[in-house]
């Protein structure tokens, strides 16, 4: 990816993570989230990680926002009329996000340095992810169905009440 | 080699996970706070995905992996604890969601 077009996807991308927290109706909030998840996974697919960026679009952008809609669509939300918290919060949390910000960005220029590796062929292949994954990973796996298992019983559980 | 270094990737991570933090401490919706919530995991998993490619591991996008199944449980419980709690007492704002402070 040129630099140039890093550019424009990030401030796209920031946008539309923006608009996300600052839009007062939440039918928009969930359509720039939307935006985001979609430009995030094209800069997957720069870094090679493709499967990864198909999974972005299919079960975020997919899955997952559209629980938000429907979520949003059954309790009727309209936008609201006091958006934020008072003013003395909202200055506290901006003053406090961009020394988060200044925190991170120090701390991960020391990371960034490191020299590139070269990669191995086939990296970010669907056939390479599903190595790691079967093998090293294999019981985090599991434990994975057990947790989306549990999810699926407790989401019943609760909403059946 | 991608010719955009790291440093920018984990730049664009940093910005888009306070874009996350903001959201969680300045709106009242509970649902709008879940979402920047997933704007916070998104911007780990390129920070992830960023790392995975400069290391030359597929371990990082195997994390990424697990970190969108636990969003996807963690937001259909989510939701649903929020469908409960709209049920009984009628709003989705967090101030008014006081029942557990001291």
């Amino acid at each position: 990816m040129s630099e140039l077009l890093f550019l424009v996807l990030a401030v796209l991308t920031v946008t539309a993570a923006t608009s996300v927290v600052a839009v007062a109706n939440p039918v928009r909030s969930a359509l720039g989230l939307v935006a985001t998840l979609f430009l995030l996974s094209i800069f997957f697919v720069a870094l090679d990680a493709q499967l990864v960026a198909v999974l972005q679009v299919i079960v975020y952008a997919g899955a997952i926002v559209v629980l938000f809609l429907f979520v949003i669509m059954l309790l009727n939300l309209q936008g609201e009329r006091r958006v934020t918290g008072g003013m003395g919060l909202v200055a506290a949390a901006t003053a406090g996000a961009l020394a988060l910000t200044a925190f991170l960005v120090t701390l991960l220029a020391r990371a960034a340095t490191a020299p590139a590796a070269t990669l191995p062929p086939g990296f970010g292949e669907t056939r390479a992810l599903a190595e790691r994954l079967f093998t090293a990973h294999l019981l985090a796996f599991e434990l994975t169905s057990l947790l989306l298992l549990v999810a699926v019983v407790g989401a019943v559980a609760l909403s059946r009440r | 080699m991608s010719p955009t270094p790291l440093a920018w990737y984990l730049g664009l991570s940093a910005v888009l996970f306070t874009v996350g933090v903001l959201g969680v401490l300045v709106r009242r919706n509970v649902i709008i706070i879940f979402m920047a919530i997933e704007i916070m995991l998104n911007a780990v998993n390129l920070a992830f995905v960023a790392f995975a490619r400069s290391l030359g591991s597929m371990d990082g996008q195997v994390m990424v992996f697990f970190v969108m199944t636990v969003a996807a449980a963690e937001a259909a419980v989510g939701l649903a604890i929020i469908l409960a709690i709209f049920r009984s007492r009628g709003t989705t704002n967090a101030d008014e969601l006081v029942s557990l402070k001291w």
